[in-house]
């Protein structure tokens, strides 16, 4: 049985249910004993002042990739779930692009096996589409959910065949767990390494056009009508995108959508001197997609923030920008990053900022947490607002450092976080 | 040390005007260099030069090693096939390893848009652009930059249109900046297959007819079409590529005026370019050619550390590379 804590008068903030109070939170069991003012801390508890902190939600980001097995090198279960902590995330859901790909319930089995002996956030496996994410044959959606998948996808690559995302969503529909898209039509964006815009005329470097995105999001909306599926849009870049997803919500279809905090932040000026830890798939994109991304997020367009971490050796992204890989880390930058460029910016509440990266996660992959509701799993963050901290990825709890925020000043870091009740992640001094 | 040109020439883009014009000027007395019987000063006595070429190319190279060669420079050629190169060894570790044999320049041609860039940042030695993927040529833009001059006396206010495949071209990249910054007019013209996004962004025309192309122009610069475009989808054929975008002595002769025809090479005669174009009596396709090398010691020449008003000098063994 894990000690009982109590969180002593902290700015505590649920979207879940529109709280946002000076409050304490006590923890017991696991679970959330009750949030008030007042509360009388038990035998043996471990009493914490966040007096100047905010207690929230515990951050769920549906997008990661952890390279176990294959590549753990770069990232192993246990080393994304402990950068995810860090982060002030308390569940995680990982990609099936591992190698082998994750595509049975074998598979799915050792990443929760691997999740159970980190000490760290959750990590929920999610299965292939398809099998070996060749795009041909489904991959067996129901054992992988009873072995503990939450969705499915063919991440990395889109789902090409538009028969068999039709049979994706139909069959992932039986039960009730979303496929998420990466949306690319790849005769378009084939060979291209940014986005196709005046700076990739004058680098020299091949574009992918915004199109490559907006028709696959477009095809997936139609596809979900047309089967009752649900359809999740993993990591949207373009503005075209919001608007094609904007309607889809107006007509009642299932859809649910991300973005990162990249997207949200950067556009393709960061590939100027052919930096590669500003290349990504999708790529930075323009002014006026961020604008409309912002947009899109803070009206609930799009659903939630989601990291797309993506870690690469340091000696891979050491290369021609052509050669190089596609991707970057995120997860202890993400909140960091959204909150000083969002929040401290006056363009998001905080509240708002936490709904997208805590609440509405959970609720589109039907996964335990984004709540502090007495009785909810214990899953929960506590941050320092006024944290100011410079980006050095040599501290990374990650394997790998490819960030595009390096040097950069942020405000506002996870200060503790909890799992099932047990505290995970304390920020020290000096990390 | 760190020359007026910088470290590094990797494209004209971030070049200012003065540093192109010292350029060219101290390209004038180089020319001579070449007409003499005996082809060599010592200007680069000592150096060591690595000409590094990832892609295959017969002009460039061989314009390098005599410019290196006619200033007396040591110089290693370094292909990619039947080096470290084809046994994957990556562009970091060929960098590396170079510069530890202590070597003080290197000329790159790679296949990839920012290679040379990339080199340069990593590695002490001065770094010359040969070509890097579709972004610039500087070397070939700058000997473009010197015959125009030396046929029109002069590049402000001339218009010069770049023809035919702007999208894949380095060598248009590294003209539009170069005519640009000296005060030429600029325009592209082709097919919009061929033409990269935001093009007329960097502040030039757009003709997709040839003959307006043609009626516009003092210049001419007719880039190579690449037969693998048409492999790839850009254009249905070369007959109709000739047919709609050639450039032919019955085009040229509706011109008001005549136009000065020029080629980055290696040329596809009856594609993009007719023959009696080529060869006829306003083309200064050799010309280019011959400046090449004059321009190319005057690049080398200044990293190195050379003084503009020393080249006469250093032109008559007399030093300036100290």
């Amino acid at each position: 049985m894990t000690r009982s804590i109590l969180l002593q008068g902290g700015r505590v903030i649920d979207p879940s249910r529109d709280l946002d109070e000076a409050a304490d939170v006590l923890i017991q069991d696991g679970t959330i004993a009750g949030v008030g003012r007042g509360l009388s801390a038990p035998d043996g508890a471990d009493v914490r002042n966040v007096k100047g902190k905010i207690v929230t939600p515990g951050l769920i980001d549906l997008h990661v990739h952890l390279r176990e097995p294959g590549n753990e090198d770069e990232e192993t279960v246990a080393s994304g779930a402990r950068a995810a902590a860090a982060g002030g995330f308390t569940a995680i859901c990982a990609m099936p692009n591992t190698d082998p790909v994750t595509d049975n319930q074998a598979a799915v089995g050792f990443i929760v096996r691997q999740s159970s002996r980190a000490a760290g956030a959750r990590v929920y496996p999610i299965g292939a589409v398809s099998i070996g994410q060749k795009g041909e044959r489904l991959a067996e959606f129901g054992e992988m959910v009873s072995a503990g998948a939450v969705a499915v996808s063919d991440d990395g690559k889109p789902v090409v065949s538009s028969h068999l995302m039709r049979t994706a969503l139909e069959y992932a529909r039986t039960f009730n767990i979303p496929v998420a898209d990466h949306c690319e039509d790849p005769t378009l964006a084939a060979g291209g390494v940014m986005h196709e815009g005046l700076v990739s005329t004058r680098l020299g470097l091949k574009g992918i056009p915004s199109a490559a995105e907006e028709i696959m999001v477009a095809r997936d909306v139609l596809l979900a009508e047309l089967t009752g599926g649900h359809v999740h849009l993993c990591h949207m870049s373009a503005r075209g995108s919001v608007a094609i997803i904007r309607e889809a919500k107006e007509r009642g279809i299932r859809v649910t959508a991300e973005v990162t905090p990249h997207h949200l932040t950067l556009t393709d000026y960061a590939c100027e001197e052919y930096d590669t830890h500003a290349k990504m798939n999708p790529p930075l994109r323009e002014a006026a997609d961020v604008a409309a991304l912002r947009g899109a997020l803070k009206d609930g367009v799009i659903d939630c923030i989601a990291s797309d971490h993506a870690p690469h050796a340091y000696d891979e992204k050491e290369a021609a920008f052509d050669d190089a890989p596609f991707g970057v880390v995120g997860l202890e930058t993400a909140f960091a990053v959204a909150h000083t460029e969002l929040v401290c910016t006056g363009v998001f509440t905080l509240p708002e900022l936490i709904r997208r990266m805590s609440t509405e996660p959970a609720r589109a992959f039907h996964v335990a947490g984004g709540t502090l509701a007495p009785g909810s799993v214990a899953d929960i963050a506590v941050f320092d607002p006024a944290a100011k901290w410079s980006v050095d990825p040599d501290t990374f709890h990650s394997k790998s450092h490819n960030t595009p925020f390096a040097g950069r000043a942020l405000t506002g870091r996870a200060f503790l976080t909890i799992v099932a009740g047990s505290i995970v992640h304390e920020q020290t001094a000096g990390r | 040390m760190t020359s007026s040109l910088g470290k590094d020439l990797t494209g004209l883009e971030h070049m200012t005007p003065e540093q192109i014009r010292l350029i060219l000027d101290t390209a004038e007395p180089f020319k001579e260099v070449s007409e003499r019987p005996i082809k060599k000063v010592p200007a680069l006595r000592g150096k060591t030069i690595v000409n590094l070429f990832f892609e295959a190319s017969t002009r460039t190279r061989i314009s390098f090693e005599f410019a290196e060669k006619r200033l007396s420079a040591d110089t290693v050629n370094v292909a990619a096939s039947g080096s470290s190169v084809s046994k994957g060894e990556t562009l970091v570790d060929t960098a590396k390893n170079l510069e530890a044999m202590r070597i003080d320049m290197v000329v790159i041609r790679h296949p990839s848009s920012g290679a040379a860039e990339f080199l340069g940042n990593r590695i002490a030695s001065n770094v010359i652009n040969a070509g890097d993927g579709k972004h610039e040529h500087p070397t070939q833009a700058l000997l473009d930059l010197l015959t125009i001059r030396d046929k029109h006396g002069k590049i402000e206010g001339l218009k010069v249109c770049l023809v035919g495949d702007v999208l894949h071209s380095r060598v248009a990249r590294s003209n539009i900046w170069g005519l640009s910054k000296l005060g030429a007019e600029v325009a592209v013209c082709g097919p919009w297959t061929l033409m990269p996004r935001g093009i007329e962004d960097l502040g030039v025309k757009v003709f997709s007819r040839i003959e307006e192309a043609i009626e516009w122009a003092d210049v001419l610069n007719v880039l190579r079409l690449q037969l693998e475009r048409m492999e790839k989808g850009f254009i249905p054929s070369l007959r109709e590529y000739y047919r709609v975008f050639g450039v032919t002595p019955e085009r040229l002769e509706r011109a008001p005026r005549d136009i000065t025809i020029m080629h980055p090479g290696p040329m596809n005669r009856g594609v993009e370019i007719d023959s009696r174009v080529a060869d006829g009596p306003h083309s200064i396709i050799l010309e280019q050619v011959t400046n090449g090398v004059a321009v190319r010691m005057a690049v080398l020449y200044l990293l190195a550390g050379g003084r503009a008003e020393l080249a006469d000098a250093a032109k008559r063994g007399g030093g300036g590379s100290e």
